[in-house]
């Protein structure tokens, strides 16, 4: 009798310390870094001294491989390609050095996972929507995007002069873009798109065959035209929809205290020019795309 | 019940329970009550104590808001379902070509003669080489390399291809688990059916298959429902399957829940499939068992 009582008294003891921990830690470990915290809109943005992940140094991810011309070799640290030049200048602006900067692999999956991030802002292509600043904060935009059609050389698919042209086409675009939203929202053909996982697969299926055109942002689609898929060109690119233009933003963490910081940083980068001046170097000049109707 | 009646009625046939005996009930009795009331508050203390830590954890307004949003899974079902067919007719036409090439690789490395060496090596090989090769290899080199050949006359259907990268894969599996069944056959069985005057053909077939078949259901049903998820990874060349139709949403809107959405209309296909085995299995037992027991 004695041995049989003394699992339940175990129990019991167990369960006591359990609920004990179960509702007494947790709401102790909300109060730092949370929503409701009183610091962070007040937090200054001293240069070089900000509430970074990794004290002194400015973590930034993007995804591997990093494409071109976005970033050169796969290499994100040579500061080389628009956007690892963009990471650099805003670091410089935050008051870390080339040095200060630290790069982290982020798959895109993970940029807008919840939970603690591993890096203080992430630069990877990633459009600004109201649907993902629910999960995550935005910057303000450090580029304007335009969407672009990419199809083979002499191809039916390369006359496309209108969006109505493209309606007829098999169109493939990768997952989680907003070339895939234009071909499901603007465009509306009449064959189910081919979604993608990465624009290499993209890439492989217009070589095939197996897509008339694929839809990238324009820097993406000179790029396969020029270095990747030689016999493809560029067909076209879609009129800028006004005021709810697209822009590529840096993401943060929701809750980050840095979000103020790093807006104030791309909004100067904006205005005194060194923007421009980037997507000038790193960037093709968009204007000899015609614009499809 | 069946005592307590016992205990009652013992004296239509004169049996009269002792004092003992009928104290020894009300304990087994109380006993019993007891272990219900402490397997029930045990139950729901472990319940109340996941149910605290998980709703209590600082992280879960964020969690609920990205894994489990209402908006979000609405949103996403139609999508999911409409995507669940792609991996619905994969499955069924897969399946049904795994199970014929998986049991004719199986017989054919079974084979004895030494005239079939070929077939047997070939058999082996084939096992050999594509049970080792990672399904999104085989998949990558169907799916994007048949493609590039640019034969005339071949598709270019990324589902076709996926689905044919998939039976190359899953025959391997199976015909190794066809013949772990053909050889669990006794060899007494095989040698009894010839010594009936049985060709080897037809020993295969009326004695040794049946049995083999029957042995390695519950396997085989193992191997349909990771093909049923595998399908999925026909989307690597894009068709959108269930899981796909999520991974969309989910990265045009950084929400999780068609994910979460996708999972369960998984996990509701697979239960339905695994009860029924069950019953199959269950019922090959009963007709074995003719004449009860021993």
């Amino acid at each position: 009798m004695r041995l049989a009582n003394r699992p339940l008294g175990l129990a019991a003891c167990a369960t006591v310390v359990l609920l004990t921990a179960a509702v007494g830690c947790a709401p102790q470990d909300a109060s730092p870094g949370g929503p409701g915290a009183a610091g962070p809109r007040q937090q200054s943005c001293d240069r070089g001294r900000l509430a970074t992940v990794a004290d002194g140094k400015l973590t930034v991810g993007t995804d591997k491989p990093a494409y071109a011309p976005w970033f050169h070799d796969d290499d994100p640290a040579s500061g080389k390609g628009f956007e690892s030049a963009v990471a650099y200048a805003v670091a410089r602006r935050l008051g870390y050095g080339k040095g200060a900067v630290d790069w982290r692999t982020v798959p895109f999956n993970n940029a807008f996972a919840p939970g603690a991030k591993k890096f203080d802002f992430d630069i990877n292509q990633i459009s600004i929507s109201p649907a993902r600043k629910r999960a995550v904060a935005f910057s303000s935009g450090y580029y304007d995007v335009r969407q672009a059609v990419v199809a083979l050389k002499g191809s039916p698919a390369a006359k496309a002069r209108s969006v109505a042209d493209l309606r007829r086409l098999k169109l493939g675009a990768q997952v989680g873009s907003t070339s895939l939203d234009v071909v499901e929202d603007t465009v509306r053909p009449a064959q189910r798109p081919a979604v993608f996982q990465k624009n290499d697969f993209a890439k492989s299926a217009l070589k095939n065959g197996q897509v008339d055109a694929i839809l990238t942002d324009l820097p993406t689609a000179f790029y396969i035209t020029s270095a990747e898929v030689k016999n493809a060109e560029v067909v076209g690119q879609f009129a800028d929809t006004g005021a709810a233009h697209e822009q590529f933003g840096l993401v943060l963490d929701r809750e980050s205290r840095l979000t103020r910081c790093v807006t104030a940083a791309v909004d100067a980068l904006r205005k005194d020019g060194t923007l421009a001046a980037l997507e000038k170097k790193w960037l093709t000049d968009a204007v000899s795309v015609p614009v499809l109707k | 019940m069946s005592k307590l009646r016992t205990a009652r009625d013992g004296a239509d046939d004169g049996y009269v329970p002792s004092q003992r005996r009928i104290e020894r009930e009300r304990f087994r009795r109380a006993r019993t009550r007891r272990a219900t009331a402490v397997a029930a508050l045990s139950t729901l203390v472990t319940a109340a104590v996941l149910y605290l830590v998980i709703t209590r954890s600082p992280g879960w307004p964020r969690t609920r808001e990205t894994f489990f949003s209402a908006e979000y899974a609405a949103k996403a079902l139609p999508e999911v379902l409409d995507g669940l067919l792609l991996n619905l007719r994969l499955l069924v036409v897969c399946g049904a070509a795994v199970l014929v090439l998986g049991l004719l690789l199986a017989v054919a490395r079974t084979l004895r003669g030494p005239v079939f060496f070929p077939l047997r090596a070939l058999a082996t090989a084939y096992t050999d080489f594509f049970r080792g090769l990672p399904l999104i290899i085989c998949l990558l080199m169907v799916v994007f390399g048949v493609p590039a050949l640019r034969l005339q006359g071949v598709t270019t259907d990324p589902v076709l291809l996926g689905g044919s990268a998939l039976v190359l894969t899953y025959s391997a599996y199976v015909a190794e688990v066809f013949r772990a069944g053909i050889e669990s056959v006794h060899p007494s069985q095989r040698a009894a059916a010839r010594s009936l005057g049985l060709t080897s053909g037809q020993t295969l077939r009326f004695v040794v298959l049946p049995q083999a078949v029957r042995r390695v259901v519950p396997p085989l049903l193992n191997d349909l429902v990771s093909l049923q998820k595998d399908t999925g990874l026909v989307s690597i060349a894009g068709a959108v399957d269930a899981v796909y139709a999520a991974q969309i949403i989910a990265g045009k809107d950084f929400n999780f829940t068609p994910y979460v959405v996708a999972g369960l209309v998984f996990v509701a296909l697979t239960i339905p499939m695994t009860r029924c085995t069950d019953w199959v299995t269950a019922r090959m037992d009963r007709r074995r068992a003719q004449g009860g027991l021993v």
